[in-house]
């Protein structure tokens, strides 16, 4: 299997992982804490992104409602631990549990349309949860809730230290990522991407493909619900706001970026839409602009996002190579 | 039951109903002919009450404002088709929600540069700002002014549709896209023309609405999504289903918000129905939308000849 590692791409991406690995002692010997809390929360949207993009660079299902997830998957940390409950097995299971739920009854209904429609009603669904969680009373409403002790694991991990909670955050990341390349490769996987490509000729092969699209489905809001769960302990603090409508755009942008072709490449995709914002919001306060501009250009200009300038690079060395 | 109250209940309805209107029928004409994605569609809405405030705030008339802010945000729509959006029509529908969304992020930053963070207020007259009697009934002047414009446009966009050359053009378009563009009808500019009008329509709204609310940044990224559902609820393409569902959601949202909670208490507990009330109203207009994609996909009123 380290064959592949030949690639040009391969290697990039292992690299990456291997730098991955190595921020925490880096910032600990720098004493840059705050690179830490960035590269956590790299990580965690890295979670999101990758699992979105199964959905859609992989599925062809463009949703603009991803952020539901994650803000149930942060809620599920942020109420039990408003009543007191801070079993952290408790809090997964249960961002894992309710995320699929949702998912199931969501994605049942939202798969009977395609295209355009399937865009919009994936956001309407994410709208009735955030409008259910703002006219909560109870749970903060509008201005959230602090949850004041992150979640317990019974002694076993104690992600309230910062590097501990780092690396549980990547080794989900790293687990996740070889579940879908798994995935993709195995025959579901290919299903997947055939019906993509023309669902009629996966029907006619006799695949039911709106099972295996809800499945599809119901593992991507799985996984982007955990990120959820790490995203309330992160930031100590939930509100509807999480599930906003242009938090999903935005990690439509991260997979773009990283390009929808590659499993690995929305983690690269989250990494530089974040950095790409703390660097430009430190230059002006009217970052937006550049950081619009940008954006812009690369859906315009920049095919395939990094893995397509990666496949393009390889592609060309090969090339050489062979003549 | 409080009448004066359900009677400017309903006023608020027809006003947010055809604010919505004007939104969503430049949003429907550019899904449902050049099946274009436009999330900064809002962006014009907030564009158009600036325009007029920093207008206003020169002239100190209305009228002219108006008129002047409506050509500006025609002008700006017609640049962002031809510079940007013109790019991207033969691209996947990804690829439309990121670009506005980028424009979205430029636009509300442009506003953020040009009119500062606080937002500006349009004064209105002392005859705006009073009260007309109406058989016992008091209505605000303004309000008043905002559903007679809203329902002039809608009646001039009714016979720009149906009676000239561009509106048969527009229809052509909405049934049937590739025929049109057969028949040698020059895409490009029809094209420019609608997008230009649809962002000059949401600029206008964003006008009638700046004196109550403020023109503030952001403005419009809220209320496009509510736009969207009105496109979607009304069918693609079709002006006259987005009257109508403009009108319908417009009422079910502002009724919705009053009347629910009494409604639910009639079949389950108060406190329960106090509860679940204001979830419920907000999620009404988009419960709708879901059902109507469910069962109904190509919208409540569908353009005629479309058969898909």
């Amino acid at each position: 299997m380290f064959s592949r590692f030949k690639f040009i791409t391969a290697r990039v991406y292992l690299g990456f992982t291997l730098l991955l690995f190595m921020v925490p002692i880096v910032t600990s010997v720098t004493g840059q804490d705050f690179y830490l809390d960035l590269l956590t929360r790299v990580l965690i949207l890295a979670i999101a992104a990758l699992s979105l993009n199964l959905m859609v660079g992989f599925s062809g299902m463009i949703s603009l409602g991803h952020a539901a997830f994650i803000g149930i998957g942060a809620y599920c940390v942020g109420i039990p631990a408003y009543y007191d409950i801070h079993n952290g097995f408790v809090h997964l299971g249960l961002a894992m549990v309710c995320s699929a739920v949702f998912a199931l009854i969501t994605g049942a209904i939202c798969l009977r349309t395609r295209g355009l429609y399937f865009i919009m009603i994936t956001l309407a669904f994410a709208q009735m949860l955030y409008f259910t969680f703002v006219s909560l009373d109870e749970y903060g409403a509008d201005d959230g809730l602090v949850i004041y002790k992150r979640s317990e694991f019974a002694g076993l991990l104690n992600i309230e230290n910062a590097t501990t909670l780092y690396y549980t955050v990547l080794a989900v990341l790293l687990i996740f990522f070889v579940l879908l390349h798994r995935l993709v490769q195995a025959r579901y996987g290919r299903v997947i991407i055939g019906s993509k490509h023309n669902e009629q000729r996966m029907q006619a092969l006799g695949y039911n493909t709106y099972k295996y699209k809800l499945v599809c489905y119901v593992i991507s809001g799985t996984m982007a619900g955990v990120a959820g769960f790490f995203l309330g302990n992160f930031t100590n603090y939930i509100s509807p706001e999480m599930m906003d409508w242009t938090h999903s755009s935005e990690l439509l942008f991260m997979i773009v970026i990283g390009g929808t072709g590659g499993v690995f490449s929305p983690i690269i995709g989250a990494a530089v839409f974040l950095l790409l914002e703390e660097f430009l919001s430190g230059i002006t306060i009217f970052w937006h602009l550049i950081f619009g501009l940008i954006l812009i250009a690369m859906v315009l200009f920049g095919k395939g996002g990094v893995h397509g300038l990666l496949l393009r690079w390889d592609e060309k060395v090969t090339n050489g190579a062979g003549q | 039951m409080d009448w004066h109250l359900l009677i400017s209940q309903m006023l608020n309805g027809l006003q947010l109903g055809l604010l919505l209107f004007l939104l969503a029928a430049g949003l429907t004409l550019i899904l449902g002919i050049m099946d274009f994605i436009n999330l900064s569609h809002g962006s014009f809405y907030m564009i158009g009450a600036f325009f007029c405030a920093s207008l206003m705030a020169i002239t100190e008339s209305l009228i002219f404002s108006i008129v002047f802010a409506v050509i500006g945000v025609f002008a700006v729509g017609a640049l962002v088709e031809r510079f940007i959006v013109r790019r991207l029509y033969k691209n996947d529908h990804l690829d439309h929600v990121l670009v506005t969304f980028g424009l979205i992020l430029v636009f509300d930053t442009l506003a953020h540069m040009i009119w500062g963070s606080a937002g500006r207020v349009i004064p209105l007259s002392d005859a705006l700002n009073g009260q007309i009697e109406f058989g016992g009934f008091v209505i605000p002047a303004y309000r008043l002014l905002i559903i007679v414009a809203g329902l002039t446009v809608a009646v001039g966009l009714y016979f720009l549709v149906t009676r000239s050359r561009l509106g048969m053009l527009i229809r052509a378009g909405a049934s049937n896209r590739s025929m049109v563009s057969a028949l040698g009808v020059n895409i490009d500019r029809l094209y420019l023309v609608i997008f230009a009008i649809g962002a000059a329509l949401a600029g206008f709204a964003g006008m009638l609405i700046a004196p109550i609310t403020e023109a503030s940044i952001g403005m419009g990224n809220e209320i496009i999504i509510v736009a969207f559902v009105v496109v979607i609820v009304g069918g693609l393409g079709s002006i006259k289903g987005a009257f109508y569902s403009a009108i319908l959601i417009g009422f079910i949202d502002t009724l919705g918000r009053s009347y629910l909670d009494d409604l639910l208490k009639l079949f389950i507990s108060n406190q329960s129905a106090e509860t679940a009330a204001p979830a419920l109203s907000a999620m009404m207009i988009y419960l709708l939308m879901a059902v109507v994609l469910a069962f109904k996909p190509q919208g409540l009123f569908p353009p005629g000849g479309l058969n898909k």
